[in-house]
C-alpha cells in the first residue's frame, strides 16, 4: 500500500491534470477525454459490486440506457426542465434499480451475471421495439441541447468538460467515502465470508440490496451525463457491448482499486478512438482486447505496475 | 382456434430449437463450470457456415455436416487454447468468452457480409400440412422431430449408459473420478465439442425461420440464458422444459403485444427467480 501523503499527492496530481485538459488539449480530444469520465462512472458502478462484493455484472448498461432515456422522454412529455429531468432521471434509475435488485441480490455469482445480462438484453429490446416511446433504433434526436438553462449554456465543449468534470469528481468522492465507510467493509467482509457476516448478526441481504442500489445510482448518474453528451439515446446504451466494455475497463485498469475503472476507460475511449481512425474493425480489435487482458494482465495494469514495483529490490521502509 | 392451436405449434417447434441450442451451454456449464458467452457465436457461425454448403452443394445435408463441424471445430479451439488456460476462474472465462463473441461476430461480417440472410429449406420439406383450415409447414415438423430425438438421444446417452454414468461422475465429484482413472480433461473437451456442435445444429435448423445476422450470436444468447435462468442449471430436464416456457411466452407474447413482447419474457423470469433463485428444476 502507498502512504497517505502519497495517495494525497497522487490524488491532487490527477485532479489538476483533469483540470488542464481544456487548456493543452484540442477540442476534439478534449470530448474524448469527457466521455472517458463518463464511461469510467459506469464502470465505477460495476466496480462497486465487483470489487466490493464480488459480483460480476455484464448488464450494467441496463442503468445507463435507463437513465440517458429517462432524461429525454422526461424532457418531451412532461416538463423541459434540465434539473427536472436529470432528477426523475436519477430517481427513475434507482428504482429500476430497486426493482431489480429484489431479484438479482437473492443470487450468487454467475446467476448475478446471467440475470443482469438478461435484464440488459430485455431493456435493449424494449427500446428497440417500443417505437412509439422510445423512437426504435433511431433512439430520440433532437429532444436534448446542452444549453441546459438560461443561465447554464454548455455547448461549449470545454464547458461541457467542465461540467462533466465536476460531477465526475462529487461521484468518485461520494464513490471513496462510501467504500471506506463502516459500510464498505462490511460489503468486503460480505464478499469474504458471507456466513460469518451473518453470524456477527449483519443483515446480509440488505446491505447486498443497497449497494447494488448504490451502484444502480451511480450507473445512472454516468447515464444522465451522457444523455447530454450524446444527445440522443438509443438503444446502444443499453448493449452488451457497452456493459462488458465496462466490466473490462474495471478489469483492465485493477478491480478493486480507486483508479483503475478511470484509467481502463481512458485506456478504452482513446484506444477505440485509435483503430476507428484506421479500420471498421473496432469491435475484432475490442474483441482482441478481451483475450489479452485475461491471458496477460488478469490483474489489471495498477496490479502489473505494483507487483513490478515490489518486484525491484527496495529498502525496506515503515510505515 | 386455429390461431391458438397454430401458435402453440409455431412455440412447440421454437422451443425445441431453443432445447437444441441450450443443451449444450447447459451441459457445458454443469460439467465444467464454464459459461460460455460465445455461445451464440456457435450458432451463428453454424448457420453460416451451412449457408455457404448449401450454396456451394445445393445439399442441406451437406449444410447440416458443415455447420456441425465449423461449431465443433470453434468450440475445439476455444476450450483446447483459451479457456484451459483459466480453468476455474470464472471471471475470467466469461470476459474471455465475451470478446470471442464480439472477434467471431466481426470476423464473419467480413465474410458473410452484414446483410440479413435466410437459409434455403431442403426441399423434401418445403410445403405444408393442411388439417382443416390449419396450415404448418413440414419443416417446422421436421425441428420439432429434431428437438424430441435428441431430447431423448441425450437423456439416454446421460442416464442409460457408461459414458452418461462416467460424465455423471465427474460432475458429481471430479477429484473422486480423477481418483478413479477417468480421463476428466479429455473428458472436458470431448463435451465441449458435443456441446458446441450441437449449437451449431441450432444454427442450421433454426437459419431458415430465425435467419442469420449480424447479432442473432446475443439474441439467441439472451434466449439460452433465459431458458437456463427459467429452467435451472446443470439439469438436462431443466433445458428442456425451460426451452419450452420461454418458447411459448415468447411466441405468444409476439402474437398479443408486439411492442413490448420482451416483456413477456421479462416478467416471468422475475418471478420464477423471486420463488426459486437456481430455476425451477436447477441444483442449489
Amino acid at each position: 500500500m502507498i502512504g497517505k501523503s502519497r495517495f494525497a499527492a497522487l490524488v491532487f496530481g490527477a485532479v489538476v491534470a483533469l483540470a488542464v485538459v481544456p487548456l493543452v488539449l484540442p477540442e476534439y480530444y478534449v470530448g474524448l477525454v469527457a466521455r472517458a469520465l463518463i464511461l469510467s462512472i459506469l464502470a465505477t458502478s460495476v466496480s462497486l459490486m465487483l470489487g466490493h462484493l464480488g459480483l460480476a455484472s455484464v448488464g450494467h448498461g441496463v442503468f445507463f440506457g435507463i437513465a440517458s432515456y429517462t432524461v429525454a422522454i422526461f424532457t418531451r412529455h412532461i416538463a423541459d426542465s434540465t434539473w427536472l429531468a436529470c432528477l426523475a432521471a436519477l430517481g427513475v434509475t434507482t428504482g429500476a434499480a430497486a426493482v431489480f435488485g429484489l431479484l438479482t441480490t437473492r443470487t450468487k455469482d454467475i446467476f448475478f451475471l446471467m440475470i443482469m445480462l438478461a435484464i440488459c438484453q430485455v431493456f435493449y429490446g424494449i427500446a428497440f421495439s417500443w417505437r412509439s416511446i422510445t423512437g426504435g433504433d433511431d433512439g430520440l434526436p433532437g429532444i436534448l441541447t446542452r444549453h441546459m438553462a438560461p443561465w447554464l449554456n454548455l455547448s461549449d465543449t470545454s464547458a461541457f468538460y467542465f461540467f462533466v468534470l465536476v460531477i465526475f469528481l462529487m461521484t468518485i468522492s461520494g464513490f471513496w467515502v462510501l467504500i471506506n465507510s463502516p459500510f464498505g467493509l462490511a460489503l468486503r467482509g460480505i464478499r469474504d465470508s458471507e456466513s460469518r457476516m451473518r453470524a456477527l448478526g449483519f443483515n446480509v441481504w440488505l446491505y447486498k440490496y443497497l449497494a447494488f442500489m448504490a451502484s444502480g445510482f451511480i450507473g445512472g448518474i454516468s447515464g444522465v451525463l451522457n444523455a447530454y453528451y450524446d444527445l440522443t439515446p438509443n438503444p446502444v446504451n443499453f448493449g452488451v457491448i457497452l456493459s462488458s466494455t465496462a466490466l473490462l475497463m474495471v478489469i483492465l485498469g485493477g478491480p478493486g482499486t480507486l483508479a483503475g475503472p478511470i484509467l481502463g476507460a481512458l485506456v478504452i475511449v482513446f484506444l477505440q478512438d485509435f483503430v476507428s481512425g484506421i479500420t471498421d474493425r473496432w469491435l475484432m480489435v475490442l474483441g482482441t482486447v478481451y483475450v489479452l487482458v485475461v491471458l496477460l494482465l488478469p490483474e489489471g495494469i495498477l496490479g502489473a505496475l505494483n507487483r513490478m514495483l515490489r518486484a525491484r529490490p527496495e529498502p525496506k521502509q515503515e510505515g | 382456434m386455429e390461431f391458438w392451436i397454430i401458435q402453440a405449434l409455431n412455440a412447440l417447434s421454437f422451443g425445441m430449437l431453443l432445447f437444441l441450442l441450450c443443451a449444450g451451454l447447459s451441459v457445458i456449464f454443469g460439467l465444467m463450470n464454464i459459461l460460455n458467452l460465445a455461445h451464440g457465436s456457435c450458432y451463428l457461425l453454424g448457420a453460416y457456415a451451412a449457408l455457404s454448403a448449401i450454396h456451394a452443394t445445393g445439399n442441406f445435408l451437406a449444410g447440416i455436416l458443415a455447420g456441425v463441424a465449423t461449431a465443433a471445430v470453434t468450440g475445439f479451439f476455444l476450450q483446447k487454447f483459451l479457456l484451459q488456460r483459466i480453468y476455474g476462474k470464472r471471471l475470467l472465462q466469461v470476459l474471455l468468452t465475451m470478446g470471442c463473441m464480439f472477434i467471431i461476430g466481426d470476423i464473419s461480417i467480413i465474410i458473410w457480409g452484414a446483410d440479413p440472410m435466410t437459409l434455403p429449406k431442403p426441399a423434401f420439406l418445403r410445403g405444408s400440412l393442411m388439417i382443416g383450415s390449419i396450415i404448418f409447414p413440414y419443416y417446422r415438423l421436421f425441428v420439432i422431430g429434431v428437438g424430441l430425438f435428441f431430447g431423448i438421444l441425450l437423456w439416454f446417452l446421460q442416464e442409460k449408459t457408461k459414458w452418461g454414468a462416467i460424465l455423471r461422475a465427474s460432475v458429481d465429484d471430479e477429484k473422486m473420478a480423477r481418483a478413479v482413472g477417468i480421463k476428466v480433461p479429455a473428458l472436458f473437451t470431448v463435451v465441449f465439442i458435443i456441446g458446441t456442435g450441437l449449437t451449431g445444429l441450432s444454427g442450421v435448423l433454426g437459419g431458415p425461420f430465425i435467419g442469420v445476422y449480424p447479432g442473432v450470436d446475443l439474441e439467441v444468447l439472451l434466449f439460452a440464458v433465459v431458458v437456463i435462468i427459467v429452467g435451472g442449471l446443470g439439469s438436462m430436464k431443466g433445458a428442456f422444459l425451460g426451452s419450452l416456457i420461454v418458447a411459448l411466452l415468447d411466441n405468444f407474447g409476439k402474437a398479443l403485444f408486439p411492442e413490448l413482447a420482451m416483456f413477456t419474457i421479462f416478467a416471468p423470469m422475475a418471478i420464477i427467480l423471486a420463488l426459486k433463485p437456481t430455476g425451477l428444476w436447477g441444483k442449489s
